[in-house]
């Protein structure tokens, strides 16, 4: 379905040097070994959008080296909604930021869309942030000062859209998160849930090919966490927006296509929904 | 499937028009509009004498008093002084927006926004204020001053005394948006990740 969209570009670039030697979709996986296996066959000439080779990040703490990632391949499809789970300070956040072009990482390359982001001058790297990425955060990060609105339509100032077009596409939004009753309030005067909702409209501003949410429930109750997840899957499944979630939050399993662990900054396995059932069904017996 | 389909190619722009920064600029004047009084009376008090100067050398002028040169020097040093402390004042409180403002700067960047929109951000804020805090101080400082030369305003060089206030406005302005400069580039250096993640 979507693979004529994308012609042949993607194999003519996807040889940029990495460990993609072949062509076509299946030589990433290979280098991730067993981790991607399972789903090699029936994905396995779809479309990327997102690939990380070999991603390591390095921190140094007072002299002190901290391995926030230590090599991580991962391979994300157009449309996909995938989880990466793992305990706090596992390096999930760090991924998170390696994906959405905000950190470099130390070793290791990320394509968006087949291009590499270490070529990106600072111009570009904001334009990928402004039109093709959309960002969700833990802590909603919502501009105070700002409306409902106005916070939606900012990025849409950046992309350069008319008045009409922000004011019409914010309002469209709003309504589609199920808030365009609050679209003149403050962030402070909206509650945890409904801010999340603000941001995840204007995750959505500039029509991005990938959202990100680094744990967008972490803040939230069990209810209203669970909406938000709702939510996240149903413009999933409406608009074909890739999702990309860091999380700890088991709701998040069971809306995932493929859900990756990971653990001291390496990924530990990673699994399709249907896989994980059977864990998960004896996992939530013994925590409901 | 607007979403999905392969990215159409868009012109790459990215752009914060001027009416759009200084909305936005406004607001952040507004919603912390204690500090803003503040630092624009540093503004205010420092050019009000400036124009009081001025204005003070156009009344002796039109009582055809001539100024004594000791005067005239101690004034100008006096000037520059306050100028350089509500310089000082205004880096200072800047630079404590910036530090409260990380997070929206960071998030603004995750949005897209290039450094030199946060540049401008910060740079339009400081103008604003200096503007206003500027023309406040030169009207109160020039009646102040015509206030004491009440006798002589049929002569005073009024011509002048609008060109002085023009000066002390554009200053006022100029000095303004230079002192905000440090803090406006240490904003726009900051790395979107690190913003992120001075919650935790
Ligand atoms: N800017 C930083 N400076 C130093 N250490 C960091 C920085 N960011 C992350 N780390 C470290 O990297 C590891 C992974 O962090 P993070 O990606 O935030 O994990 P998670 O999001 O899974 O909780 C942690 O040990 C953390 O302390
Ligand atoms: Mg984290």
């Amino acid at each position: 379905m979507a693979r004529d969209d994308k012609l042949n570009g993607s194999n003519g670039t996807a040889a940029n040097g990495v460990a993609v030697n072949g062509s076509g979709a299946k030589a990433p996986q290979a280098a991730n070994g067993t981790a991607n296996g399972a789903s090699q066959d029936d994905y396995g000439n779809q479309e990327y959008i997102v690939r990380a080779r070999g991603v390591t990040r390095m921190y140094d703490v007072g002299g002190q080296p901290v391995h926030a990632l230590r090599g991580i391949d991962l391979d994300i499809r157009r449309g996909e909604y995938i989880s990466i789970m793992g305990p706090s300070g596992s390096g999930k956040s760090t991924l998170f930021n390696m994906i959405g072009g905000l950190d470099k990482p130390t070793e290791g390359t990320v394509f968006i869309d087949e291009v590499d982001m270490a070529q990106l001058d600072a111009f570009e790297l904001a334009w990928l942030r402004c039109r093709k990425i959309g960002y969700i955060f833990q802590t909603f990060n919502l501009i105070p000062v700002m409306t409902a609105l106005e916070n939606i339509t900012l990025p849409m100032i950046f992309a350069g859209a008319s008045t009409d077009e922000q004011l019409e596409r914010g309002r469209e939004l709003l309504e589609q998160v199920g808030i365009g009753h609050r679209m003149n309030n403050k962030p402070s005067q909206l509650s945890g849930g409904q801010q999340q909702r603000v941001a995840i409209a204007r995750s959505l501003a500039n029509q991005p090919a990938i959202i990100l949410a680094d744990e967008p429930t972490g803040n939230l109750d069990q209810k209203t966490g669970k909406e938000i997840i709702e939510l996240l899957k149903r413009l999933n499944r409406e608009s074909g927006v890739t999702i990309i979630t860091a999380t700890h939050d088991d709701k998040m399993l069971d809306v995932s296509d493929r859900i990756v662990w990971v653990s001291d900054g390496k990924i530990e396995k990673v699994k399709r929904r249907e896989e994980v059932d059977i864990t998960l069904g004896t996992l939530e017996g013994s925590v409901h | 499937m607007a979403v999905a389909g392969p990215a159409p190619k868009i012109e790459r722009q990215i752009s914060l028009p001027f009416n759009q920064a200084l909305k936005i600029a406004m607001r952040n004047i507004t919603i912390r509009l204690g500090r803003a009084l503040i630092t624009g009376a540093g503004t205010m008090l420092g050019i009000a004498f400036l124009m009081s100067v001025f204005t003070g050398t156009l009344v002796q002028q039109a009582r055809g008093t001539a100024i004594a040169p000791e005067q005239l020097s101690k004034n100008t040093w006096l000037v520059v002084m306050s100028l350089l402390v509500s310089v000082v004042g205004i880096t200072n409180s800047m630079l404590m927006n910036v530090t409260e403002r990380y997070k929206e700067i960071g998030t603004m960047k995750c949005l897209g926004a290039l450094d030199n929109f946060i540049v401008r951000l910060f740079l339009l804020e400081s103008g604003v204020l200096g503007f206003f805090g500027s023309l406040t101080g030169a009207l109160i400082g020039a009646l102040f001053m015509l206030l004491t030369g009440i006798g002589v305003l049929g002569r005073l060089n009024w011509v002048q005394l609008l060109i002085y206030l023009g000066i002390c406005v554009g200053i006022g302005t100029v000095l303004s948006i230079v002192a905000a400069i440090p803090p406006a580039w240490r904003a726009a250096n900051m790395h979107p990740a690190d913003a992120m993640r001075t919650e935790i």
